[in-house]
């Protein structure tokens, strides 16, 4: 049984929601926690500096945002491929 | 009542809970025992998900972590928590459709082969026991320090609370008490943390309070910022390390989280994929609860105790706490030998700064007449324990404190004892050895393997090896640099075979264990190291515990080139790897 088309669309969907997450995921520790925190550390937020706040506080946050915002995507895009579970 | 009697009978009332649980939750079924049914909620599981992955350590000493490491510590925020966006987006749902029972049995067939199960095996169960020691040393500790019981008899008593639970109720057992667990343990995290970031900061919410201004009008952060550095400490807010170990080490720690089995096979447990998505996101709301609240307890008690020592200014005659009178949490603690105190300069007050560094340490003694730090013990876990007494808070809030610790540690060993012994009865014994059992019979083997793992478990707690604070950098490498490549591999790469993915496999893993062991000794064995571990000496300037990342990436290029080269794995091999990618496949 090779994958039908429509299959291949629906994973062809699920990647790309799924690299545009990850990339999001990347920036919010990698980039702005770590690689990018000093200069981000010259702004200030309230009595966080911001490279600081997204290391020990904002990463999280954007983390459990990410995988609610990705299960609601994919519930949607399982309905509109007709895979979804009852 | 004094705090001996309410602490007994805070952590009785936690124990009888889980002895309830635990009979009102028998496993009847292979089912029910390894995956609790298939039936429990997603917000359940994601309650269980958080007890079963915050260890003793994330309870007793992150929030030191935090303390004594300031921004660096931020890697372990990120690595623990971000490793659930992977979880969430990369494994759950297509291990969760696949729908069997175990890890392990996954790779073996996905992989084709009783070869990779076996691998896959081995690499579950050196990760899963290095970081169960740490559990039972938890309980151990636990008991001996608060309830004046020893050390061997706090084991004992822990590992008879699993036993019943976990051979009783299997992941069904399991699961619920870990909910129960939870409550308890972030209950006696946070109750604790409110007190201090409002007794501090004025507001309430921890997660806010750390971003607040303390009593006179300065910010918190930068009133710690300011302190550190006038007594000769790095601040508390820049990086300390190299960027690069900074990415490579939360990195690790992200792909190993979630390659860790026995938080894997927390997904098996719930209705459906759906279901195995908002698993993910719940498990880390109930988790970003306790790590967004760890750096702001790292962060307040920490200034709180630097206060405490220096409560005038610094170099002044009068700057420093006179020893005679100290508080009484000091007091409490020192006997504990968690916090001690010697008078180098005969002043009779308690000096407390950075002697290694030298420039600072030599103004301090031609100055100040210092003649070297007199808190010549500051154990991390302290940040934690004693909180509530430096906060004046109840006894009854100190009694919660360890019934939460003992709470986190339980609810780990038991997922951690559920993954090894399912891998032994249902991989090892009927997937490889004897595959004509029934399933009555497996179920027996099943309650056997989950009671000798707990007596290993114990044993290893008894006597522990002395390399038991070095474990948990090898479970976390091992995972992902062994399990975490094979797993993802197995789902986003349909041409993978099982000869790509067991050379990987054993490339991610020996790569790091020898790296690991070069810099640390083989077997940590102290002496055998082949060279000194530090930076001028490591390959790129990576650190031992930062090497799982690159164990993995070795991992997925040797198995994606050997593959290459090698014959693509059979159609229904082809069909599955289709079939799990997809929720629900109607009848085209």
């Amino acid at each position: 049984m090779e994958l039908s088309g429509k299959m291949r669309e629906y994973w062809v969907a699920n990647l790309k929601l799924l690299i545009g997450c990850l990339v999001v995921w990347f920036i919010a520790s990698y980039l702005f926690g770590i690689i990018l925190v000093e200069p981000l550390n010259a702004i200030q937020i309230g009595g966080y500096k911001l490279g600081f706040w997204f290391a020990q506080q904002g990463s999280i946050y954007t983390f459990l945002v990410l995988i609610f915002f990705y299960a609601w995507r994919m519930n949607k895009l399982d309905r509109q491929y007709d895979v979804h579970e009852d | 009542m004094d705090l001996e009697t309410l602490t007994w009978i805070v952590v009785g009332a936690t124990f009888a809970l889980y002895i309830g649980i635990a009979i009102w939750s028998r496993a009847s079924s292979t089912g029910e025992f390894y995956v609790a049914g298939k039936g429990v909620h997603p917000v359940a599981n994601g309650m269980a998900t958080a007890a079963d992955w915050m260890s003793a350590a994330s309870f007793i000493s992150m929030a030191g972590l935090i303390a004594f490491n300031g921004y660096d510590a931020s890697v372990y925020l990120m690595g623990w928590t971000g490793g659930y966006v992977l979880l969430a987006m990369l494994l759950a749902p297509y291990l969760r459709k696949y729908g069997k029972f175990t890890v392990p049995e996954f790779i073996g067939e996905r992989y084709y082969s009783q070869t990779a199960r076996i691998v896959a095996v081995i690499c579950l169960i050196v990760a899963s026991i290095t970081y169960v020691i740490g559990q039972m040393k938890g309980i151990g500790v636990a008991f001996s320090r608060f309830l004046e019981v020893d050390y061997n008899t706090g084991l004992y008593s822990g590992m008879a609370i699993v036993f019943i639970y976990a051979v009783l109720g299997g992941m069904k057992g399991i699961t619920y008490t870990q909910i129960a667990q939870y409550v308890v343990l972030i209950f006696a995290y946070t109750v604790p943390a409110i007190f201090i970031s409002l007794h501090l900061t004025g507001n309430p919410v921890p997660q806010l309070g750390l971003g607040s201004t303390v009593a006179d009008g300065t910010y918190l952060l930068d009133k710690l910022d300011g302190v550190l550095v006038e007594l000769g400490f790095a601040q508390y807010t820049i990086m300390k390390g190299t960027t690069l170990n900074m990415v490579l080490l939360t990195l690790s720690l992200m792909i190993g989280t979630a390659g860790l089995p026995h938080v894997i096979v927390r997904f098996f447990t719930v209705p459906s994929v759906r279901g195995a998505r908002a698993s993910a996101g719940w498990a880390l709301f109930f988790i970003a609860i306790l790590y967004t609240t760890a750096p702001a307890v790292g962060a307040m008690s920490f200034f709180n105790l630097v206060n405490t020592v220096q409560p005038g200014e610094i170099g002044a005659a009068d700057g420093n706490m006179v020893y005679e009178e100290r508080p009484q949490w000091f007091k409490n603690w020192e006997t504990t030998g968690l916090l001690a105190y010697e008078d180098k300069n005969g002043d009779g007050r308690i000096q407390y700064y950075n002697e290694k560094n030298a420039e600072f340490a030599q103004k301090a003694e031609e100055e100040f007449g210092w003649q070297g730090n007199e808190m010549v013990k500051v154990d991390r876990d302290i940040m934690v324990l004693a909180n509530p007494e430096i906060a004046n808070l109840p006894n009854w809030v100190i009694a919660l404190v360890v019934a939460g610790g003992l709470a986190a540690a339980l609810s780990t060993a038991a997922g951690l004892l559920m993954a090894i012994s399912s891998a032994v009865s249902h991989d090892l014994l009927k997937g490889v050895f004897k595959p004509g059992i029934s399933e009555k019979q497996e179920l027996m083997a099943a309650r056997i393997a989950m009671a000798g793992a707990i007596l290993v478990a114990g044993w290893l707690g008894l006597h522990p090896p002395g390399f038991a604070a070095q474990v948990v950098a090898l479970a976390f490498g091992l995972a992902a640099a062994s399990l975490f490549p094979a797993l993802i591999m197995g789902i986003f790469n349909k041409r993978l075979n099982s000869t790509g993915a067991i050379t990987g496999m054993l490339v991610g893993l020996f790569s790091t264990l020898i790296y690991i062991f070069w810099f640390k000794g083989w077997f940590f064995i102290p002496g055998t190291e082949m060279m000194a571990n530090n930076a001028d000496n490591w390959f790129l300037g990576i650190q031992p515990e930062s090497f799982g990342a690159v164990g993995a990436l070795l991992n997925f290029i040797t198995a994606w080139v050997v593959s290459k080269v090698t014959t693509p794995p059979p159609d229904h091999i082809q069909h599955l790897v289709e079939d799990i990618r997809v929720p629900h496949q109607r009848n085209a």
